[in-house]
């Protein structure tokens, strides 16, 4: 009798311990890595600001022409020859850079994401083409072609996912659970079609637009490494010491590959 | 009538197999995200206006499929009831399960976006039925059944050789299916050097799968020469020099095809008849194979009608 109450008692601790290890690992995948959570607030009165611009030495490698006659609806959409989005240079300033803060930042935390962000298919293209989003944002994927896209994420530390949106004005929604720079975005369909977004745990991130400015607002005093992130440029880092209130600068400049300038 | 049916189905294959290497070698594998549907469509009503860029490739492949895999289900049938040999009516059961089994690997490869082992083993398949499709319109082909004649040598040496060199080609072509899967095609980017030297400068993964390749080539091209030199020394017959002398012919374009496949970056086209083509050298290896082996197979108690059937 006694050694049936040992048993009973054995068995009952590890099933509670089997039921508490699964219910553990099933939070650990569906809880998004927020960052920061738990940690102080930035306190806004003695937040900083860095600004900078991203510049481009050099002739820009000519962006690959994109034969679109594989679908006809892609065609009628663009009457005009059409190229890659890798190098957008004007004025020797380079677009779709990828600004965001490596490191040097504490364990703080942050205002929820103010919405979803957005990618749209649009003209056979992803628009934007670089973008950032933070971790547990929602993620709206629409398609606004009357054409149908895959778009397929290739991540390396979040899931892959690969979603087909056969209809005109579908609307797919994604979370990513896990920092990444950068998730690639492809559509298998139209083989041009690509894109990338930074997975970030803070809001201190940027995309440089045609003018190559970038900013990233209200950051704690602090030293921090900035990296750009160009998807084929490679990245450049920059550090910077920001004190209370400050506003400091960062620049960055890719050089154009050896056979560009040749 | 099976032997013809039995040809135009092995026929059918190697469409099908031209059809599978177009949705690698222009990336498509992706391009309908979901399966056994089709975006949501049953993939037997889905609109052909829709097929449109990378989804023509993956879903014409898939329509291709099901067509043989229809068109292996009648053979099966038609063995079964009508041939009296009982290892051909498992053979044609074989048959059967490899293209289930392949249609199952396929839409695996897509719910899983197309990993290395599932697609390698998803390819390595697809020549294995058409090698067993290839060897049912050999097995009921009346010069078969009536034995040639008895005029093929009982030449254990050459079927030691012939056997080698089959398993050879499907060896380098399982590891030119992984080389294809894991991104190695341009690992070495160019030919008949590796990085401008007679051996590679360095080495990774993909540098040696890709390596690895090459050296097959050059292993294939030694045993096909070896064989067929042996067939045309050892025998006058036709049913053994014809498939010697189209392997040495085979080997020759599908080696030139891989050079060209490295030379202009994997074109599309290149590429897939590379595959198409390797194919071809493996059942035309396989049926020189079977050939010197017929003194071997037992007759069945099979009896060939004059309107070429059996009973």
């Amino acid at each position: 009798m006694r050694a049936r109450s040992v048993w009973m008692g054995i068995l009952s601790v590890a099933l509670a311990a089997s039921v508490v290890a699964c219910g553990g690992k099933k939070d650990d995948l569906d809880a998004p890595d927020a960052g920061g959570a738990g940690g102080a607030k930035v306190d806004a009165a003695t937040a900083g600001d860095i600004n900078g611009v991203v510049s481009f030495d050099g002739v820009a490698p000519k962006n690959e022409p994109i034969k679109m006659n594989a679908d006809p609806v892609c065609m009628k959409e663009n009457t005009t020859p059409q190229t890659q989005e890798t190098y957008e240079v004007a004025d020797g300033k380079l677009a779709n850079v990828f600004v965001y803060v490596k490191d040097g930042l504490g364990s703080y935390a942050y205002d929820p994401p103010a919405g979803p962000v957005e990618i749209n298919q649009m003209g056979c293209r992803y628009h934007p083409h670089v973008f950032g989003i933070r971790v547990g944002q929602e993620l709206d994927i629409v398609n606004s072609d009357p054409t149908l896209h895959n778009i397929h994420a290739l991540p390396k530390g979040n899931a892959e996912f690969n979603t087909g949106q056969p209809i005109q004005g579908m609307k797919t929604m994604h979370v990513f659970n896990t920092k990444e720079v950068m998730v690639p975005f492809k559509c298998d369909v139209h083989g041009w079609m690509n894109a990338f977004v930074g997975v970030m745990d803070n809001p201190y991130f940027a995309v440089t637009g045609a003018d190559g400015k970038f900013s990233l607002k209200g950051l704690p005093p602090g030293t921090y490494t900035i990296e750009a992130w160009h998807e084929k440029a490679g990245t450049q880092t920059a550090t910077v010491t920001l004190g209370a209130k400050e506003t400091k600068d960062a620049t960055f400049t890719f050089k154009a590959p050896a056979a560009a300038t040749d | 009538m099976l032997h013809r049916f039995a040809k135009f189905v092995a026929g059918c294959t190697v469409l099908l197999v031209l059809a599978g290497s177009l949705v690698t070698s222009t990336g498509s594998g992706l391009s309908v995200p979901d399966w056994p549907t089709s975006y949501g469509w049953n993939m037997f009503t889905f609109p052909p206006s829709k097929w449109v860029g990378g989804i023509l490739y993956e879903h014409g492949h898939r329509l291709i499929a099901s067509s043989v895999g229809f068109l292996t289900i009648i053979l099966a049938l038609w063995l079964w009831m009508s041939d009296p040999r009982r290892w051909m009516k498992w053979l044609g059961v074989s048959a059967l399960g490899a293209v289930i089994a392949q249609g199952v690997l396929g839409g695996l490869t897509v719910m899983f976006f197309l990993p290395a082992p599932i697609s390698t083993a998803h390819a390595g398949l697809a020549e294995i039925f058409f090698c067993i499709t290839v060897a049912i319109a050999l097995f009921t082909s009346p010069r078969w059944i009536q034995g040639y004649g008895g005029r093929i040598l009982d030449d254990s040496r050459l079927r030691r050789l012939a056997t080698a060199t089959t398993t050879i080609i499907y060896c380098q072509i399982l590891v030119g299916a992984t080389m294809r899967h894991t991104g190695a095609g341009l690992a070495i980017p160019d030919f008949p050097l590796m990085f401008g030297h007679w051996w590679p400068t360095h080495w990774d993964a993909k540098i040696a799968i890709h390596f690895t390749h090459r050296v097959g080539a050059l292993l294939v091209t030694i045993a096909v020469l070896a064989t067929a030199t042996a067939v045309f020394a050892r025998t006058s017959i036709s049913e053994l020099r014809r498939p010697a002398g189209l392997l040495v012919a085979l080997v020759v374009v599908q080696v030139s095809l891989g050079a060209f496949t490295v030379l202009t970056r994997r074109d599309v086209w290149i590429n897939s008849l590379h595959v198409v083509c390797g194919a071809l050298v493996l059942t035309t290896s396989l049926v020189l194979t079977l050939r010197t082996w017929r003194g071997r197979f037992a007759d069945g108690h099979v009896r060939l009608q004059p309107d070429g059937t059996t009973t």
